[in-house]
This record gives C-alpha cells, sequence and structure tokens, in this order.
C-alpha cells in the first residue's frame, strides 16, 4: 500500500529534520509530505517558518558548513536526494527538479544574453546541437508567452521587465521538462498585475507539461488561487496539510486560522467619514529629474505629473500604485526629503514647498515619516531610547522629560518600557516598525507619511501594526498619508485611496467607492490582480457564499 | 566555509568578534608582535645604545661588526646600530604624522564634500588637480625651495595621499546619505552637524583604519624612498633612507650597511601591511553589518 503511494508522489519527504550544525538545533523538525504530479501544493508560513530551507534541501543546496540534515528521506521521482553524491545531484537539477527563485534579477547572469543562459541548461546536460538548442529555447520562450522571442534571446537581462526576466528564469527552470518545479515566492519581487499573468503561467504549463510544483509563499492570498494541497508551516514543524478548500474553510489548527484570517481583504470595513479640518493639501506637485549631461541632453524623466490631494485630519489617505507609479516620488516630496520642481504643499496654512533647510525646521516636527524597510530605518549603532528622543532634543525638550515621554511612547506602540536600553538588532521586524512609530509619534505630528510601512512584515505582524496605526489616528487625529503597493491593505485601513500609474493619480475617492464601483480600467485592473479576493479569510468561506 | 565563520560570531558582540578574528591568525600576531617590539625600540632608543647617532669619528669609518659596534660603523664612522635604531624613530614618527595628518585632513574635507553637494563639485576638483602632482617632482621642488626638513617631508608625503582619502569618506557618505535612519533623522530636523557627528561618522571609522594602515606603510616606504635620494631629510639624521643612501656606493665592501637598515624597513612595511589586511577582514562591512 504504501509502496503504491511512493510511486504516485513525484516528490516524497518523509520525516526530515534539518538542524543547525553549530548547536544542533533544529531548523526542520520531523515534517512529511508529497507532491504528486500535475499537482500544486503551497507551502505556505511566515518568515522563519522552514518553508525556504525544505525547498533548498529538496534541491540538494543547503549550505553543509551551516546546515545538515539529521533525519529523514527526500526522494524525487524514485531517486533519493539525501544520499546521491554531487554529480549525480548535477544531473538531476533541471533533469528531475528545478527551481524558481524570488529575484529573477539575481538569478540571471547579467553579463549574458539570457538565450545563451537558457541554451546553456542544455548544454550542459548534453542535449543536442546548437541549432537544435536554439530551438528548442525560442519554443520554450514562446511557451512562456514572451513577446518576439527572437529578440528576447538575444537580450541581456537588464533589457527586459521584472516579469520577462522571471519568465526566462522559469523557461530556464522547465527546459528540460522536470518532474518537479519548486517556485520560491516567485510573485514577492513582482507587481501585482504581473504577478496575476505570472501565476496563470505557471498553472498552464503545470497543466501542459504535467509538471508536480511545490510551490512556496507567505502569502494566503496566493493559495487560494493556485493550491490543490496546502502544507502550513510554522517554526519548522508542519501544523496542517489538506486540500485547498479542507484548510481555507475548515482550518483545524489554531496557527492556521490566525494566518488565514489576518489575510487583509479588499472589502474595506465601514468608518465614518471624516469631517475633520484639512491639514495638509497639494496641489499641482511636480517633480522631475534631469538626465543626461551637458553634452548629451535628453528629455527630462518625469517621476510625478502635477497631483492634487488633501488629507484630513484623522484620516488614512491610500496612495496605492504598483513600481515606478511615482508614489514614493509624491511621499519624498510631501516630506521634503527631496525639493518638488513644481507645485505646492501646504501645511496648516503654510507653502512649505519652496522653504529653505533653515525655513523648514519649524515644520519639520508636523510632518514625520515611517520607512519600508525597519532593518534599514535604525541607526544599529544606537540605543532605542537615543532614537526616540533624537526628535525631541532636536526642539530643545529636557532629557529628562524626553527619556520619561519616550518610555510612555513605547509602552503606546506596544513594547515595554525596559526595552529602552537595547540595541535595534535585538529587535524583530514588526518590533523596530513599531519603535520606528514611537520616533514619529514622539514630535506629536500632524502628518504620518507611512511608506510602503507593513510591505517588509508577516501578514500576522503586519495586521498589528495596521491596527497601532488605524488606533494612533483615531486618537490623536493625526493625518496618516499611507503608501502601498498593496490594494488589500489600503482597503484594511485607509479612508480614502488615491491609484497612481505613471506619476498621475488616475483615480481617487472613498475606500468603499474605489473599491466596489471602480471607474478607471486600470483600478479595475489591480483589483481583478489583487490575489485571494474572492476567498473571504475572515469567515472561511468563498465571498457570495451564505454563513 | 563562510557560514561557519559567521554564526558563533553573529552571537558575540561585534567588537569581541573581530578580535577573535585577528587572534585567529598566525601571521598576524607575528606581524603585531613585531610593530609593538619596533614601538619600544624607537621609545627606548637611548636605553638600546650609548652611542651617538650623528657623532661624525673618522676613525671608526667602515668599520666591521664587532662587540662594541654591533653592526659596524658607516662611512663617517658613526654608530650603525645606533643609528638603525634611532632611525626606527624617524620612520614611526614620520609614517604616524603623515598618515594621521592624512586622515584627519581627509576625513575633514570628505565629510563636508559628501554632504553638501554644492561645496562636493567645487572641492573635488580641487582634489583632482592636487592629485594630478606628480609627489616625487613636488617634493623635489618643494625641497629645492624651502630646503630638506622634517615638515616639507610629512608636507610631501601627505599631500599627494589625502585626497584620497577624501575621496573614501565622501563616496561612504554619499551612500550613508541614501540610508532610511539618515532620511528619518533629516525629518527628525535633526541639524546637518549631527548627522554627519553621530549618524555617518562612526559608520566610516572602520574603513577609515584599514585606509590608514596602508597610509602609514606607504608614508614609512616614501620618507626613505625621499632620503634615499636626498629630498628628504637632512642626511646626517638617522633615518633608514639616509643610512642606506650612505652606504650604497660601499654596497660590495659592506653589504652590512644597506641590509642593517633595508631589513627593518622592509620587515615594518610587511608587518603594518599584514596588520592591515587583517583589519580589512575583520572589520568588513559585509559582515560587521548586522551584529
Amino acid at each position: 500500500m504504501t509502496e503504491i503511494n511512493a510511486n504516485a508522489d513525484v516528490l516524497r519527504i518523509e520525516g526530515l529534520t534539518v538542524a543547525l550544525k553549530q548547536s544542533g538545533t533544529p531548523v526542520i523538525d520531523d515534517i512529511s509530505f508529497g507532491v504528486r504530479a500535475g499537482e500544486t501544493l503551497c507551502l505556505v508560513g511566515e518568515s522563519g517558518s522552514g518553508k525556504s530551507v525544505t525547498s533548498l534541501a529538496v534541491m540538494g543546496l543547503l549550505d553543509p558548513a551551516a546546515l545538515e540534515v539529521a533525519g529523514g528521506r527526500i526522494t524525487v521521482d524514485g531517486a533519493d536526494v539525501l544520499s546521491a553524491g554531487a554529480e549525480e545531484l548535477r544531473r538531476m537539477r533541471a533533469s528531475r527538479m528545478s527551481m524558481v527563485f524570488q529575484e529573477p534579477m539575481t538569478a540571471l547572469n547579467p553579463v549574458e544574453k539570457v538565450g545563451a543562459q537558457v541554451e546553456e541548461v542544455l548544454r550542459v546536460h548534453g542535449e543536442g546541437n546548437a541549432a537544435s538548442r536554439r530551438r528548442r529555447v525560442l519554443e520554450m520562450f514562446e511557451a512562456v508567452r514572451l513577446p518576439n522571442p527572437e529578440r528576447i534571446h538575444a537580450s541581456y537581462p537588464h533589457e527586459l521587465s521584472g516579469g520577462q526576466r522571471q519568465r526566462i528564469v522559469i523557461s530556464m527552470a522547465l527546459i528540460m521538462n522536470p518532474k518537479l518545479l519548486i517556485a520560491d515566492e516567485p510573485t514577492t519581487a513582482l507587481d501585482v498585475t504581473t504577478q496575476r499573468q505570472i501565476l496563470l503561467l505557471i498553472s498552464e504549463l503545470q497543466q501542459r507539461f504535467g509538471t508536480a510544483v511545490l510551490f512556496i509563499t507567505h502569502d494566503f492570498g496566493v493559495v487560494s488561487e493556485i493550491a490543490d494541497r496546502i502544507v502550513v508551516m510554522n517554526r519548522g514543524r508542519t501544523v496542517e496539510i489538506g486540500s485547498r478548500t479542507d484548510v481555507l474553510s475548515n482550518p483545524q489548527a489554531d496557527y492556521t486560522r490566525m494566518l488565514a484570517s489576518a489575510v487583509p481583504s479588499l472589502v474595506p470595513p465601514q468608518r465614518p467619514a471624516s469631517t475633520d479640518p484639512e491639514v495638509l493639501s497639494v496641489s499641482n506637485l511636480a517633480m522631475s529629474y534631469k538626465v543626461g549631461d551637458l553634452f548629451s541632453p535628453r528629455p527630462p524623466v518625469h517621476a510625478l505629473k502635477a497631483t492634487d490631494m488633501s488629507l484630513r485630519r484623522g484620516e488614512i489617505l491610500g496612495i496605492v500604485g504598483e513600481s515606478g507609479s511615482g508614489k514614493t516620488t509624491l511621499a519624498r516630496c510631501i516630506t521634503r526629503l527631496i525639493r518638488p520642481s513644481d507645485g505646492s504643499i501646504v501645511l496648516d496654512g503654510v507653502d512649505i514647498s519652496r522653504l529653505g533647510e533653515t525655513a523648514l525646521r519649524p515644520h519639520r516636527r508636523r510632518l514625520q515619516v515611517v520607512f519600508q524597510d525597519p532593518f534599514r530605518s535604525l541607526n544599529a549603532r544606537k540605543r532605542v531610547r537615543d532614537i526616540v528622543v533624537e526628535g525631541m532634543l532636536n526642539f530643545g525638550t529636557p532629557k529628562s522629560e524626553a527619556y520619561e515621554r519616550a518610555a510612555v511612547l513605547l509602552e503606546r506602540v506596544g513594547l515595554s518600557r525596559d526595552m529602552l536600553m537595547r540595541f535595534p538588532h535585538q529587535f524583530s521586524g514588526g518590533q523596530r516598525q513599531r519603535i520606528c512609530i514611537a520616533r514619529a509619534l514622539a514630535l506629536d505630528p500632524d502628518v504620518l507619511v507611512a511608506d510602503e510601512s507593513v510591505s517588509a512584515l508577516d501578514v500576522s505582524v503586519q495586521k498589528q501594526v495596521l491596527e497601532l496605526l488605524r488606533g494612533i489616528c483615531d486618537e490623536r487625529g493625526v493625518g496618516i498619508l499611507f503608501i502601498t503597493h498593496d490594494l488589500r491593505v489600503a482597503a484594511q485601513i485607509c479612508d480614502r485611496i488615491a491609484v497612481m500609474r505613471d506619476g498621475q493619480v488616475v483615480e481617487a475617492g472613498t475606500a468603499h467607492a474605489v473599491l466596489a464601483t471602480p471607474e478607471h480600467s486600470y483600478t479595475r485592473e489591480l483589483i481583478a490582480a489583487a490575489p485571494g479576493r474572492d476567498w473571504d479569510f475572515a469567515n472561511f468561506r468563498p465571498y457570495g457564499q451564505p454563513a | 566555509m563562510k557560514m561557519s565563520a559567521v554564526l558563533p560570531a553573529a552571537r558575540e558582540r561585534r567588537a569581541g568578534q573581530w578580535r577573535a578574528r585577528l587572534r585567529g591568525n598566525g601571521l598576524t600576531i607575528a606581524a603585531s608582535a613585531f610593530l609593538v617590539c619596533l614601538v619600544l625600540v624607537a621609545i627606548f632608543a637611548p636605553l638600546l645604545t650609548s652611542a651617538d647617532p650623528i657623532l661624525i669619528n673618522a676613525v671608526n669609518r667602515l668599520k666591521a661588526p664587532s662587540a662594541q659596534f654591533w653592526f659596524g660603523a658607516d662611512t663617517m664612522g658613526r654608530d650603525l646600530f645606533a643609528r638603525v635604531v634611532y632611525g626606527a624613530r624617524t620612520s614611526l614618527v614620520v609614517g604616524v604624522v603623515a598618515a594621521g595628518a592624512s586622515l584627519l585632513l581627509g576625513l575633514l574635507i570628505g565629510l563636508v564634500c559628501g554632504y553638501f553637494p554644492i561645496v562636493d563639485s567645487v572641492l573635488m576638483r580641487v582634489m583632482d588637480g592636487i592629485m594630478s602632482i606628480p609627489s616625487i617632482v613636488f617634493a623635489v621642488a618643494l625641497v629645492a625651495i624651502t630646503g630638506a626638513n622634517l615638515v616639507t617631508v610629512l608636507l610631501a608625503i601627505v599631500l599627494p595621499e589625502f585626497p584620497r582619502v577624501v575621496r573614501l569618506v565622501r563616496g561612504l557618505i554619499l551612500s550613508l546619505r541614501n540610508e532610511a535612519y539618515v532620511e528619518a533623522a533629516v525629518s527628525l530636523a535633526t541639524p546637518a552637524w549631527r548627522i554627519l557627528l553621530s549618524h555617518m561618522l562612526p559608520n566610516t571609522l572602520a574603513p577609515l583604519i584599514v585606509q590608514g594602515s596602508f597610509i602609514l606603510a606607504s608614508a614609512i616606504l616614501t620618507e626613505a624612498v625621499m632620503s634615499f635620494l636626498g629630498v628628504g631629510l637632512p642626511p646626517e639624521v638617522p633615518s633608514w633612507g639616509n643610512i642606506i643612501a650612505d652606504g650604497r656606493s660601499y654596497f660590495q665592501l659592506r653589504p652590512g650597511l644597506v641590509f642593517f637598515p633595508g631589513i627593518p624597513l622592509a620587515l615594518t612595511v610587511l608587518a603594518i601591511n599584514l596588520i592591515g589586511d587583517a583589519l580589512r577582514d575583520a572589520l568588513d562591512p559585509k559582515l560587521a553589518r548586522r551584529g
């Protein structure tokens, strides 16, 4: 009986345990599951859950100096991976199993044409001659829906878009027609609209070639779109295994319930509109960059075209857009980290768009920022206390008073006052983002600009930080400019939403109006691309189905 | 291999980490021990020899090594051992002062250039100009104008050297400007000087220390070369370059006249460079960043 099951599975993991070589601490603890031919198995978990280590173990790519397999068996198409030698593994990769990584740019050689890179896979496996290899690569490019395969074949990676690069990586992974494809967060670095296309492509190719897919992701939205079966991992253990409908509609483990219900939905909660006075008003704001130089002038790049918007006290305005939409340029102009080339930024009656650094100083305290990367936005050499009080000391608050206020703020953002003397590296990403929020609040700002502030966080942590921001907005009447690429996050926290594309606001309105009755085609495209939009995660059922 | 080195170290404090890595290498230990000895020799030179390194005595001219003259005597009958020992003083003083001055000057100008773009475009062109002056030609010209003394030697070493430090510091500051924590400080209205001192300066120190060790080695070498060419310190001053210059015409007769000062010179430069390499490995920003 077990013999038959083992044969049906392309990938079979039995009792796999991987431990840190130094300490023997397991990072993966006794996990078992299988993936059948033509099936997509989603491995879901937050950072540190061991999902990437699992995929590396399957590929035989564990760093032998840091990690070692302490027990268990991995078979791919009947062949044992763990006992295979280096040469055997090399032959198995690409032909039996292959992998697609998160960042396509780093997976490609920047100084070699992409066509040659894919052909190399065939060459090292001794497939065909130069002409037949080229033909197969061009066929594969067509299969992954790359436009004009001949031209792409002769392009360098930097000449392609992120989505095209990921298609190249996928064609490289599938060209030897492997039995197993491992995709490790293959769409996380891509824009949502591109993500949707890549997800569709993977499932289409899978049906065509009958490949077994092990898809690793942190996003339950993506899972709900593509999974046949789901494995939920937490701290190196499998928490739950089941079919998509079972796990999503009837999760057994508390951890799964927590994770699924933390997925932000596209349906905004009902909230009364703020009627407080306007605190920030931006009109005709534009930013263009000169490119080229004196000898080879080129037309300037318009990162931000004439933009108008306003923010009330106690309101969260979401700026949603994909990469290159100008949303971050907008944030940097408003916070005056850069000087806009045109337009006005009126903060409580004063236009700050043209002020010099000295004149700007008193206004800086009223406009604070929380950045995206919590690892880079805190100076690693400073204690939390000194980080939080920096702004207060700049404005002449006495030290003792500032220290006391730092303690109170830390408690407000959900940390404790005995953490004041610690250094940033002693905190997790979510905790660091809380420290950043405390630092921004220390000056009692009127406007808080949150630039992708939750994008780097796990969903469960993301949910808590969103709640913290909403709470601060409601209790202090701070106006928050919330910049994000994720329409689902914006739907959860924002009162109003402005959608940006190519440096312009294409649609703006209340969160409800923009999401329920989008007027611009691009907004509709964004909504359609949001992963998991058909599933009501909070209630464990598809939308439109009665309770 | 790399991971195993990083993993245990990550748990330690960063300082402990690089101290441990410095300690781990036999060559580095030997180099450090040699330098410590050299410094002691330079400080306690009068205790090591009672001979006067500049006292000329024609009677002792070109004497072979003996119990009285450990390294023999030079062309003017001066005790060679005393001259080599006091030469260590000269070399170290010139090296340390030149390296210190280059670092200080480079750091100051580099900080300003990196942070204020308007100053940058002017000052960096000046630096480019300075860097285009050939250092030996400059040294010769300087000596021709002012005569050979310690100040001209230091000037001739520091002037071509410090623009390199400016470039290094400026580059570091430019990349630090884009760090989110610096931008956060800007939006907290932290004054420019405090951003420079408290957020940026500490992050430039590690590469600066490494660079400083290489400047130290090259300054010692440059001083020796200048003295050898006769455009450095006055010939009576005991400096390794002067001693070699003095002994070179009698090299076939008394090879010791060149080897006794030449070997410590080569070893000193080698030791400093070895320590510089070890420092660079230990302070590698990629390993030290997250600690």
